[in-house]
């Protein structure tokens, strides 16, 4: 199958490959660029754990080409914070227990970076409203939506960690 | 026979750890070791692993319930640039043997089908290219040609099968894979003296764990030793695993299974052998490194992994006191079209079957039998989730019918908190329990009463409101002895079930602690480092946590049946013994004292008594790792500072007969869930007004990490009690293979919160007290829901028999009984 050349900036860096037309932007992130952060889970846009932010706006990577991303933007779950200094959203997740095999956890960060980004003072309805998006099966969601209204607080700077 | 009743002489357990010490780590919301690498998108599951030269396989599915294979054309997906190998069923039973099975006789199952189709999705060629992109084109080029043969997929069918319809006739004439009566007590005796006999019929739909991560491998084969390495996300390697090796025939030490991060499984990875066989397939024939993922479709199908399928035809005996006496039941489970754990999920059942109530008596009868269908594996509560919606519904039922009261009927026939340790009639036992303050503790929490005002309010307003109660045990802690009562010849006839942690302290005095098991989604690198800091007082931050492979693996049975959290806490705790003992020994020349006189204080070693006199564990791991010299040549003080140690089952004994099955799963954990729903009439959709949920697993190692597993599992508990469905046409195909079919709980779905209430009844058997807590939320929550549903439409009169209560299926239910009344 004949290539094509794109041009796809991946957490602020630039990347050049030479891609076949079909492939997913998912299997882009992950094989291509080796970001293996972003997690595929339905293959049909349901799940949302593959999600990803194209030009800021939250994306089902699995159902996206990445000639789709061609001169575009993408963020993925290794633009946020590190081990070592993690973001008020994931550190919102580590103290209320907003995750437990981590496998939908890269997407729901993505998800909510949008939305915090969109609305820095999301109430709790407003959060689970979005929240619907995505899919997970192990938390039941409840320490989700208190992981993102600590992040909040955290970054209002109402709230101090360790 | 097992009679029902106190243990007075109850067996000596083997508890260290008392459970009523003052404690400092154990106990406390320490943050998840696990979390930083997940939060950041650093987790290794199955698809993050690449090997140099890696291939990529895509398995072309049976789109047939039942056929024969008559031909296969492969030449023109050979042609196909980048495909590196094609491989047939033949091809396949030339290198490999069946998959595992548990059950005897086995059944055969094979990585890739030989010779017939026996479900839709069955691997039927598996194609090895460049990439997975060029494989599944390659499977558009292979022509087979199918023969189809009766499907079966009604159950019911299955017991009457014959001829072409029979899924495995070297077994029998029919499709019934098993069929058992077991009788534990008294149970004609006590029916035919009953007051009452309440009967229902029920129907649990078949359902899964469906996580969001399909099952893979990533195998290669080293030509120059002759030896298998496979990463799976599989559980259980350092248990069964070596029967890997047997399906690939060779020997077990030429076979490493790595263990990689699990993106869930909820019982479905709980021993994954067809991908790694299929990996290792592909790559002992490649020569190269070979990747199989499942994708949605081929998890859906194909996964091995289906819950229970099974319909009830239960009766309860009371007396004239409204005590109730004996359960007799015929269950049938449709098992798909293969066995691997044979009747497993029954026996798992036996365990608790009487529920935690003083039931003197059970007969079961169990039809297991094939269809044209994935195969049963394991779902969160191994079959005993259906057991506890059994025991309640037909609680349920007797409180109905004889006009009682649902709360006053539960706790009248509690088994008394005095009463443990306990022997229920199927001879396991229960060890510890406060069933009476679980209830109490949920109807001050949910305000019971309160409810009932708003409730009647709410019918006087022409609404369905209704408030459901349930009351279920938890099984923890497997001995798996009960298979040896399940099998009519003897079959997977062991008696351990270990447990294994090493923790070597290294020159600098960190501790890195290994686990024979998994990362399965639960909290295992929490867990043992908060025992590891509680015992030796280290700081949780200067422990890190490993996982062995296969060839460095201690015995290790893993995650699953509510046990992994009691058996770590009981590895570590054994492993920290010797260490404790080693320390000391260094410790006593620094110090020139007697490790007798010497004691553990906050990461100090000191002299009891002298508050000065003290060495930290750092300074004695560099005394024990670097200056042999300084010692006295005795073996006892060997370079080094580490322990392995296996912690056997805390209380299992041998099972005596298929009416006595001995001790086998005693650690019982309890739960007591009130949901408060309404329903809407017009639609059938029916929403959470408030939800409480009582559990009791002893002590807690993380409150926090419980809360997460009850939550986590009452929302799958609403998901099979309202949503969930694999569905099947009645040809055997499956008509809901994807996440937009397949629904599963959004949030929208759920209770806008589930208020938690923990009792601890610690267990007198295991360290600390600690109980299982992983499976308990989907255990309790569907009898919950369908009480609830039904005090909802009480007015109508609707019975809830069946799971799912979809929306469509709760309006049939409602223009019926509509239509029964003159409603319209």
């Amino acid at each position: 199958m004949s290539e094509l050349e794109v041009n796809v900036t991946v957490n602020g860096r630039p990347f050049r490959r030479r891609i076949e037309p079909r492939l997913l932007l998912s299997d882009f992130i992950r094989h291509e660029i080796g970001l293996t952060g972003t997690h595929v889970g339905c293959e049909n846009g349901v799940c949302g754990a593959c999600t990803v932010l194209l030009d800021g706006l939250s994306t089902r990577s699995c159902c996206t080409l990445a000639v789709q991303a061609d001169g575009r933007s993408v963020e993925t779950v290794e633009s946020l914070g590190r081990v070592s200094n993690l973001s008020p959203l994931q550190r919102g997740f580590w103290e209320k227990h907003g995750l437990q095999c981590g496998y939908c956890t890269p997407g729901m960060l993505m998800l909510m970076t949008e939305l915090l980004r969109e609305n820095p003072n999301p109430d709790r309805e407003t959060i689970r409203l979005r929240l619907n998006d995505n899919i997970c099966r192990c938390t039941g969601y409840e320490d989700i939506v208190s992981s993102v209204e600590c992040a909040v607080e955290l970054m209002r700077g109402d709230k101090v960690v360790r | 026979m097992a009679e029902a009743g106190k243990i007075h002489s109850p067996p000596a357990g083997r508890q260290k750890e008392r459970s009523d010490q003052r404690l400092n780590v154990i106990g406390t919301r320490m943050l998840r070791k696990e979390d930083p690498r997940f939060l950041t998108g650093r987790g290794r599951f199955i698809d993050d692993i690449a090997l140099p030269h890696m291939a990529h396989a895509a398995a072309l599915r049976s789109p047939h319930a039942h056929a024969r294979i008559k031909s296969i054309e492969k030449t023109a997906a050979q042609a196909l640039p980048g495909v590196i190998a094609v491989i047939t069923g033949e091809d396949a039973a030339k290198e490999t043997g069946p998959l595992p099975c548990f059950a005897n006789p086995p059944v055969e199952q094979r990585c890739i089908a030989l010779g017939k189709v026996r479900h839709v999705g069955e691997p039927v060629v598996l194609v090895v290219a460049d990439t997975r992109y060029i494989a599944e084109d390659a499977i558009g080029l292979i022509k087979v040609d199918y023969e189809p043969l009766p499907a079966v997929s009604d159950m019911m069918d299955a017991i009457n099968s014959r001829g072409d319809a029979v899924l495995h006739p070297e077994r029998g004439p029919d499709n019934v894979a098993e069929h058992r009566n077991y009788v534990f007590g008294p149970v004609e005796a006590e029916f035919a003296q009953a007051a009452h006999v309440i009967k229902r019929h029920l129907r649990w739909s078949r359902s899964g764990g469906q996580p969001i991560e399909t099952c893979g491998a990533v195998a290669s084969f080293d030509e120059g030793s002759e030896k298998f390495t496979i990463y799976v996300n599989s559980s259980m390697y350092n248990y069964i695993g070596f029967t890997i090796a047997a399906a690939l025939k060779v020997g077990s030490h030429q076979v490493n299974l790595i263990p990689v991060d699990a993106g869930g499984s909820f019982g479905s990875k709980l021993f994954l052998h067809k991908v790694a066989v299929l990996a290792a397939l592909g790559a002992r024939a490649t020569g190269q490194p070979v990747k199989y993922i499942e994708d949605r479709i081929d998890n859906i199908t194909a996964c091995d992994g289906h819950g229970s399928d099974r319909t009830y035809d239960v009766e309860l005996a009371i007396d004239a006191d409204h005590k109730m006496t004996a359960l007799r039941y015929k269950v049938v489970d449709d098992y798909g079209a293969y066995f691997q754990f044979g009747l497993g999920t029954h026996g798992n059942g036996f365990s608790q079957t009487v529920g935690p109530y003083k039931i003197r008596a059970v007969g079961a009868e169990i039809y297991a039998v094939f269809t044209n269908k994935c195969q049963q594996g394991a779902c969160r509560g191994f079959g005993s989730e259906v057991t506890n919606f059994m025991i309640e519904r037909i609680v349920d039922a007797a409180v109905d019918e004889l006009g009682l009261d649902p709360i006053k009927f539960r706790r009248d026939n509690f088994i008394a908190p005095e009463e443990f340790p306990y022997q229920i009639p199927t001879g396991n036992l229960y060890d510890s329990g406060n069933y009476p303050g679980a209830l109490d503790m949920a109807l001050q929490m949910l305000d019971y009463d309160g409810w009932r005002e708003k409730q009647n309010a709410a019918r006087t307003q022409g609404r369905y409101v209704g408030i459901g109660v349930a009351s279920c045990q938890e099984k923890g802690v497997f001995s798996a002895t009960e298979f040896w009562m399940l099998n009519r010849a003897p079959g997977f006839a062991l008696t351990s079930s270990p447990e294994s942690a090493s923790i070597k302290i290294d020159a600098t005095g960190k501790a890195i602690i290994s686990l024979h098991a998994p990362c399965w989604g639960n909290s295992p690198e929490t867990v043992a480092t908060m025992v590891l800091a509680e015992q030796l007082g280290l700081d949780p931050a200067d422990i890190n946590v490993a996982y062995s492979d296969t060839d460095h693996g201690l015995p290790g049975t893993g995650p699953g049946g509510s046990r992994y959290t009691v058996m770590i806490t009981g590895a570590v705790t054994g492993a920290c013994a010797i260490l404790k003992e080693k320390l000391k020994r260094v410790a006593s020349h620094m110090l020139e004292a007697g490790p007798h006189d010497l004691e553990f204080r906050n990461g100090k070693i000191g002299v009891k008594g002298a508050s000065g006199l003290e060495v930290s564990i750092a300074e004695v791991a560099t005394q024990s790792h670097f200056f042999r010299l300084s010692f006295p040549d005795d073996p006892d003080l060997t370079s080094g500072l580490d322990a392995n140690y296996t912690y056997d089952h805390p209380l299992a004994t041998l099972p005596k007969s298929d009416s006595d099955f001995g001790i086998f799963y005693p650690i019982m954990g309890h739960m007591c869930h009130m949901p408060v729903v309404e329903v809407d009439a017009k639609t059938g959709q029916v929403s959470f007004l408030d939800y409480v949920a009582v559990h009791d697993c002893g002590t807690m190692i993380n409150p926090m990490t419980v809360d997460g597993h009850v939550r986590g599992g009452t929302a799958q508990g609403i998901g099979t009690a309202l949503l969930e469905h694999y569905q099947y046409d009645k040809d055997g195909q499956p008509l809901n293979i994807n996440f937009t079919d397949y629904v599963m709980p959004r949030i929208g779905n759920l209770p806008p919160q589930v208020r938690i209430g923990h009792l601890v009844t610690p267990s007198p058997y295991t360290e600390y007290g600690v109980k299982g807590a992983g499976e308990g939320g989907r255990m309790v929550a569907p009898p919950a829901i369908a009480c609830a549903i039904e005090d909802a439409l009480r007015p109508l009169g609707v019975r809830i028999d069946t799971l799912p209560v979809t929306p469509s299926r709760l309006r049939a239910l409602i223009r019926e009984a509509e239509a029964k009344k003159g409603i319209r």
